[in-house]
């Protein structure tokens, strides 16, 4: 099996898959139905998403794995998720932060892996674009919102703007797997848009009235398997039925 | 407007749903029409909403993408089906805020089958195949509802109600058919979830006070107990296709009626869950309003901001 292209595939698909996992939490707790059925909206894009990864990724491995298996029965040093979509749901301006930070990217990001030599990751992005355009533009009119609100709410929004940003970095990062692809023309090079992602975050937080973190240092390790503590516990959630009810049909 | 005045608009508003007319948001219409609608659609409203919450319990726990996929989508469809049946209620002259402040004071009451906990995956396909089959068969008839705005949203929500009790009963189905554990899990989500959805179509006729005028109105086409037969003659073959047994040692066929038979409904929990003291009735109540109050800071940025821009917009003109 050629295991850069599903390590490759891995990386792209566990973002969608703990960011929707994180999204499916707020089901019911929204704080209007409209937002409420929005979040969950992003959700269940995000998981479609993810089953189409995961069942290339079964195929390539042809072993007997399956999008769940794969989804559900690795262990937590095995997931290469960047720190970002794993952060909690601290209150609605962390999700939002959280999303409209990673929405900047993933947009990017599939606007490039449409052009992949690899057809169906090709077909997948020209799928998923329009429903991530759709999530950018709900983050970054909620991130406006917010900041441009109340007192209370721009408080609020700057306050996950500066604890989220360290993680903004991360998402630049490449693995050995990355590069292999990357040269193979199939993977995407996130280099070149790095530029182009803080100058679009930046003109839209500008734009909500927030102040644009000034870091020096940044957070790492997800790429890596190496999480923050947070991702533990998502994971034993939706592990679960997996785990105690090994091999079964569902 | 003088006694005989009004007297004669009542009558001529009867005529109009004696001639299956609709009567829509402009038309007069009776006060106490206008309040027992409130009170039923709203109900309706609140039912959806709180009823995302047992099964919102499983959506990070599904045991599969594909499952976790349609569940999302289910409990959003009922999101959705709470919008609209509450735009629907708000044209009758009361806001979707106000019916919440109904909700969370415990004012407006909801279906009670969300008083029951979610304790297994398999109580997902049993809230599927019974309570959604159970909601659509008090449902159906409603699609003729003399009250047009209510009258044209059961149609959009039935006919979702309907793939959501065929996708439950697949789950079930599945499970059926599955390991003896997934068996086990199967039957005593059934075991569980019997009783509650017999009690869904209310209490018996001879305790229903309302039905009467209901039934005049069409906001009631079949009684209680009708509704309650047809539930049960419906759900019993569909059990026994899958090898799983109701949970009722009176049940029998009795060949006379045409209809099963079937053992006596525990009224004392179905009164003690609708006056609030069933298993989940606080969780769901706290769940729902500190989702609400937790929002607040939320709903007042929106509107603050489309103020601002509002002005902004003014002054631009100016």
């Amino acid at each position: 099996m050629n295991n850069n292209l599903y390590n490759y595939i891995l990386g792209i698909a566990d973002n969608s898959l703990i960011l929707g996992q994180r999204l499916g939490e707020l089901c019911g707790h929204g704080p209007s139905l409209e937002t409420d059925i929005a979040c969950t909206n992003i959700s269940l894009d995000l998981f479609g998403q993810v089953r189409s990864y995961f069942q290339y990724a079964a195929q390539i491995a042809n072993d007997g794995r399956s999008e769940d298996t794969i989804a559900m029965l690795r262990t937590e040093r095995q997931y290469v998720n960047v720190l970002l979509v794993e952060q909690p749901n601290v209150d609605f301006a962390y999700t939002i932060t959280r999303q409209f930070l990673f929405d900047v990217y993933h947009y990017k990001f599939l606007v490039q892996l449409q052009k992949s030599n690899d057809a169906t990751l090709a077909a997948i992005a020209k799928k998923s674009i329009k429903e991530v355009s759709y999530h950018l533009r709900f983050s970054s009119d909620w991130i406006k919102r917010l900041g441009d609100g109340t007192e209370d709410s721009h408080n609020r929004i700057q306050n996950a703007v500066n604890d989220l940003w360290a993680y903004t970095d991360e998402l630049f990062h490449q693995t050995p797997a990355d590069k292999t692809m990357i040269a193979e023309g199939i993977g995407v090079d996130t280099l070149k848009f790095k530029d182009n992602y803080f100058k679009e975050a930046t003109e839209v937080l500008i734009e909500a009235t927030l102040v644009v973190p000034d870091l020096e240092y940044f957070q790492k390790g997800g790429k890596e398997g190496v999480h923050t503590e947070h991702l533990g516990y998502l994971l034993a959630e939706m592990q679960y039925m997996q785990r105690t009810y090994p091999n079964m049909k569902w | 407007m003088s006694e005989a005045q009004i007297k004669s608009l009542e009558e001529e508003f009867e005529a109009r749903i004696a001639r299956n007319e609709k009567i829509e948001p402009k038309d007069w219409m009776p006060e106490k029409y206008r309040k027992t609608h409130i009170r039923q659609m709203s109900q309706h409203a609140h039912s959806e909403i709180v009823g995302m919450l047992p099964e919102g319990n499983w959506i990070t726990r599904a045991p599969s993408l594909r499952r976790k996929v349609a569940l999302l989508a289910k409990v959003q469809d009922e999101a959705g089906h709470g919008l609209y049946l509450y735009s629907a209620t708000e044209t009758l002259g009361v806001s979707r805020d106000e019916l919440f402040e109904q909700l969370h004071t415990g004012k407006a009451k909801y279906s009670s089958i969300f008083n029951y906990p979610t304790v297994t995956w398999a109580d997902m396909g049993a809230i599927g195949w019974l309570v959604d089959g159970a909601a659509i068969i008090n449902q159906v008839p409603l699609c003729g509802a003399s009250y047009g705005p209510y009258a044209r949203a059961m149609v959009r929500v039935c006919k979702e109600e309907s793939f959501h009790q065929r996708q439950g009963y697949e789950l079930i189905l599945t499970l059926a058919k599955g390991t003896p554990e997934q068996k086990e899990m199967a039957q005593d989500a059934l075991n569980r979830f019997w009783w509650p959805a017999l009690m869904m179509f209310g209490p018996r006729d001879d305790d229903s006070p309302n039905t009467e005028q209901s039934m005049k109105w069409k906001l009631k086409r079949k009684t209680n107990d009708e509704l309650r037969q047809q539930f049960i003659d419906q759900t019993v073959p569909q059990a026994e296709l899958i090898g799983l047994t109701i949970p009722d040692p009176d049940l029998k066929w009795n060949e006379d009626k045409g209809g099963y038979d079937s053992g006596k409904i525990n009224w004392d929990e179905f009164w003690q869950v609708v006056k609030g003291h069933g298993p989940c009735n606080k969780k769901r109540m706290n769940t729902r309003v500190a989702a609400w109050e937790n929002g607040q800071w939320v709903r007042d940025a929106a509107i603050a901001h489309r103020e601002k821009q509002e002005q902004r917009k003014m002054n631009k003109t100016a």
